[in-house]
């Protein structure tokens, strides 16, 4: 007995006193024998369960097999009738078309504002208020975020994330993750993400709560679903030495094709896993020893003509100086793992990898500091993946870069650097910057004048004495919006139109060339929005909501929206204003045939849609002012009738005002005092 | 429109109210003095020294010819406007936190405190409009804040001094029969306490601001509220414009303790105005370097003033562009 009794408090847990219960019958030579089995009562549940989970099929001796059941399963298949019966078939209940906001005729957006309690969506109507479609309270206990192609909203909740969409609004899907903090999509939205800081422990859910999880995914911190079905694909642990420090995030990057998924072990190795067997590619993870951060490309060389390489996805990576080897930065193809291209640098501080959105060009940012590591500047590294053998073109800045992005769809980049001594890396991402520092916008392009030697990346144009930190292109390229933001002395938002062009060029004067890059960079406007802490493109690129979160700052909170050329088209402060985030569209389904004959045409559609707006236009100006006119009309009706009862009663008692005979008449009566201050008498002679 | 600047206290304004004519403009402040100004070039008229705690509160008859103040060294005293002199005190339990003369001059009222086991009242004491007449000690009536109840922090009479409305620590709007000392109606206001009512030119309807950043319109007959106004700042003062546009102009901002940038824009120190009827702000004005604790409009509506935290009273003449807004309707 003792040996069962320590077998199951140290398999299972600790067991209730006297729980063990062995009957024992008489045998046939009368000696007091078991009859095989016993009954055991634990401390708690998990204990028990635990025991069924370890020790059934526990062998005790070579021939002598434990099985162990819970009593309630025993009891339940005991119970079971002998008929069969047959089990009832669900009606097939249609799914919500959940791409069903894409077809709004007037093409509106959506997006989703969280403030205070209440997350709500609504149709964008620029200048008038925009028009709800849904809210709820409490819908979500941290904050939501859009699948990359804008067919789910999530939501956070201490059990996991919900998903919901369809023109109703109902949850599509739930992923039971406890305590789950940080998610990411797939870019097609097959795949999902999570995190928490709580490892999984599958013993820990009750019995009658749905649990995905099993034994495999114990003290596990990430798991990647499939998003349709809802099921659980793997988990995986966590690759941090402690929790404390901040987890990258996302930790898994996809490859456009959504064939890959991998993660960096920093320091250590890159762990590339094909979807959707979710295996490692070659069962082994590739080391590299000092690896820190890794980039896909964007680009579907399959589609593409212009990208040399063709079948295979690319990444990109960078290590640090490890041992004798410089630090460098490797261009490598998924899945052959072949390395395509390397690049030795020296100095260096900090890379940042960043893509042209058609994966032609990568530029990498490259902190580095003098040999004294006194100063601090950088250099862009930019990889030409349209040419064969991939070179490799070094700018050199002399100060340091703050930000760096490619125009979506185009071939031109903006920076912002920065020679103030203020500026620290640090401080860029806190909370509110209570400095303003001097900044330098810089807008680049290939140069295709010089033909003395291959084409390369120069500035086009310069623009100092700026002071905005942040940059943001539209998603249709062109236009650009650099801010300053969260900070409380200086709130600039900043109008740019790339390919400006002025009304009246006469390009015969210039005898045959045409504007050069330079003359078309346009400011198109300056505006200001107090408090300024995110900036948001539409996915259309038609309009750009700044917004003041009380996550960020304190203050004023709300949100101003503006249309592409910087005009303000709506303003509204609302108290406890937490975020607002555009609804991503899926990619366009027009052939490039198609969108040229409508950009053709485009003069007659205008003329429709003028119409349909000026139509629109009255209606609710209309319904405005008969509100108002109602609200005035009320009121003046309540005065009347408040005045004849009032002046009802004053006659009752006598006590009726008396207007002064002064009244209203007023005598302004102005003094002159002549004072002698000093008397004096002078003979001349 | 340029304001003019009084500077003539030394501490934070507490009120600041307009005789009938609108000529006169006195203000009370915590550094225990009241100040007479014209207010139609902010010269100072005189000053009326006497009490010896911060003047919360002061109120003119309509002959502008007495002057009664509420202070926290638990008077209220009489003065004559034109000469300066008190003629009488009257003693409290409490400090005396807002007072009001009757719609007939016959009687002012006096709210005090609650303090020290005494409990909140609303004395109505009576007024001999002769400057040279003894004045009675006797209060007409007093109406005592029961236990539990919470206090009531202003009032003022409706027309024909039919009731006295009050309003209270917890943002209710109490209305009294006060010859027979009985409580007619309560409401809910507001969330939070009242910190200023404001009656209209003809005490049929008044206006309350609340540390809830709301301002509201009642009915004072019935009770009802009229009209909402939000804001995003806590209100220490509300105020409607007579004659020629119909503005509400509200008051308030972050409390000292609570500012914790130093930029003058992020406390919010602005007077705002709003469409009184269509709710809608119409402008802002700023200026104040402290939060506007109390706002008054000239009778004849062609000005107004506020006074603020930081010891200064700004009065505005509006320009001409005011008088010919328009809302579209």
């Amino acid at each position: 007995m003792s040996v069962l009794n320590k077998l199951f408090s140290k398999g299972a847990g600790p067991i209730k006193d006297g729980g063990m219960w062995m009957p024992m019958s008489p045998n046939d030579d009368g000696k007091m024998e078991s009859k095989g089995y016993l009954f055991i009562e634990f401390e708690t549940v998990e204990a028990a369960i635990a025991a069924v989970k370890n020790l059934d099929g526990h062998k005790m001796s070579k021939s002598h097999q434990l099985s162990v059941n819970k009593f309630t399963d025993v009891e339940k298949y005991g119970k079971m009738s002998d008929e069969y019966v047959e089990p009832k078939t669900t009606d097939f209940q249609a799914k919500e078309h959940i791409k069903g906001w894409l077809a709004d005729d007037q093409a509106r957006d959506q997006f989703v504002m969280y403030r205070g309690e209440d997350v709500s969506v609504f149709w964008n109507r620029k200048s008038e208020d925009p028009e709800h479609v849904h809210t709820r309270n409490n819908w979500t206990e941290t904050y939501v975020q859009w699948s990359p192609l804008g067919s789910y909203l999530s939501t956070f909740h201490t059990q996991g994330i919900a998903l919901w969409g369809g023109p109703s609004w109902n949850q599509i899907v739930r992923f039971v993750h406890p305590g789950v903090k940080l998610i990411d999509f797939s870019p097609n939205e097959r795949y999902l993400v999570t995190w928490s800081n709580e490892p999984i422990q599958p013993s820990k859910f009750p019995a009658d709560s749905p649990n995905p999880f099993s034994e495999y995914d114990e003290g596990n911190q990430v798991v990647i679903w499939d998003v349709k079905t809802g099921a659980l694909l793997r988990s995986f642990p966590s690759v941090e030495e402690n929790s404390t420090k901040s987890v990258q995030w996302p930790m898994f990057k996809w490859s456009q094709s959504e064939k890959y998924f991998a993660r960096v072990v920093p320091k250590q190795q890159l762990s590339i896993y094909e979807a959707p067997s979710m295996g490692l590619l070659d069962k082994k993870s590739i080391k590299i020893p000092g690896i820190m951060d890794f980039e896909w490309s964007p680009g579907r060389g399959q589609d593409d003509a212009k990208l040399v390489q063709k079948e295979q996805d690319t990444l990109a990576y960078w290590t640090p100086e490890v041992g004798n080897q410089p630090a460098r930065v490797t261009l490598m193809s998924v899945p052959n793992k072949e390395i395509i291209r390397t690049k030795n640098l020296f100095n260096v501080n900090d890379c940042k990898l960043f893509w042209q959105s058609k994966g032609y060009y990568l530029a990498v940012k490259v902190d580095r500091h003098t040999k004294t590591k006194k100063s601090q500047f950088s250099n862009i590294e930019i990889f030409n993946l349209c040419e064969k053998g991939v070179p490799v073109e070094t700018l050199e800045i002399k100060d340091p870069v703050i930000a760096l992005a490619w125009e979506p769809r185009g071939e031109r980049f903006a920076t912002i650097t920065s020679s103030d001594p203020n500026y620290t890396s640090q401080t860029a991402g806190a909370q509110q910057q209570q400095t303003t520092i001097k900044t330098v916008l810089s807008l680049y392009a290939l140069d295709h004048a010089s033909k003395a030697h291959q084409n390369g990346f120069a500035p086009f144009k310069i623009f100092d004495k700026k002071t905005c930190n942040y940059l943001f292109w539209s998603p249709k390229g062109r236009h650009l919006v650099t801010a300053t933001l969260r900070n409380s002395s200086v709130f600039d938002l900043e109008f740019w139109d790339l390919d400006f062009e002025p009304l009246n060029t006469n390009s015969s004067n210039d005898g045959g060339k045409s504007a050069t890059a330079a003359t078309q960079v346009q400011l198109l406007t300056t505006k200001e929005h107090y408090g300024v802490s995110d900036i948001e493109w539409d996915p259309t690129g038609r309009y750009v909501v700044s917004g003041s979160s009380m996550w960020r700052q304190s203050g004023d909170y709300g949100f101003i929206l503006w249309d592409f050329k910087g005009q303000m088209l709506f303003k509204q402060n609302i108290d406890k204003f937490k975020q607002l985030l555009w609804r991503p569209r899926p990619h366009s389904l027009l052939t490039q045939d198609m969108k040229k004959k409508i950009k053709k045409n485009l003069r007659q559609y205008a003329k429709q849609f003028e119409e349909e707006d000026l139509a629109a236009g009255d209606a609710n100006a209309a319904k405005l002012i008969a509100a108002r006119r109602k609200a005035i009309e009320d009121w003046y009706g309540w005065r009347k009738a408040t005045e004849r009862r009032v002046t009802q009663e004053r006659a009752d008692l006598g006590k009726e005002i008396v207007k002064n005979a002064d009244e209203g008449k007023s005598e302004v009566i102005e003094e002159w005092v002549e004072e002698v201050i000093e008397e004096s008498e002078e003979i001349v002679e | 429109m340029r304001p003019i600047l009084l500077q003539g206290h030394t501490r934070s304004l507490t009120q600041i109210k307009y005789n009938r004519e609108g000529d006169l403009l006195f203000t009370v402040s915590k550094d225990k003095v009241c100040n007479a100004w014209y207010s139609h070039n902010g010269e100072r008229l005189g000053t009326y020294n006497g009490h010896v705690g911060s003047v919360w509160t002061v109120d003119v008859n309509s002959a502008s010819t007495l002057l009664v103040t509420g202070s926290a060294d638990n008077t209220c005293k009489l003065w004559e406007v034109q000469t300066g002199k008190c003629l009488k005190t009257w003693e409290f339990k409490t400090a005396v936190k807002r007072v009001a003369f009757s719609e007939d001059d016959s009687m002012v009222l006096c709210v005090t405190e609650e303090r020290m086991g005494f409990a909140g009242t609303i004395t109505v004491l009576p007024v001999n409009p002769d400057v040279n007449a003894e004045q009675s000690s006797k209060p007409v009536m007093e109406l005592v804040n029961q236990k539990g109840q919470s206090k009531a922090v202003v009032a003022d009479w409706s027309y024909l001094d039919k009731y006295i409305i009050s309003g209270h620590e917890d943002g209710s709007l109490c209305q009294w029969d006060w010859k027979n000392n009985k409580k007619l109606n309560t409401v809910k206001a507001h969330d939070g306490l009242i910190s200023d009512l404001q009656m209209s030119p003809d005490r049929s309807y008044c206006i309350t601001s609340s540390k809830d950043k709301v301002a509201k319109i009642f009915d004072i007959e019935t009770l009802e509220e009229k009209k909402c106004f939000v804001t995003d700042t806590p209100l220490n003062s509300a105020t409607l414009t007579p004659k020629f546009q119909e503005f509400v102009i509200v008051g308030g901002g972050q409390e000292a303790m609570d500012v914790t940038t130093t930029s003058a824009r992020a406390g919010k120190f602005e007077s705002r105005f709003y469409h009184k009827i269509l709710e809608e702000e119409v402008g802002r004005v700023r200026g104040h370097f402290g939060p506007i604790n109390t706002l008054a409009v000239h009778p004849d509506g062609k000005s107004y003033s506020s006074g603020g935290e930081d010891g200064y009273i700004r009065v505005h003449h509006f320009d001409p562009e005011y008088f010919t807004f328009k809302m579209e309707i």
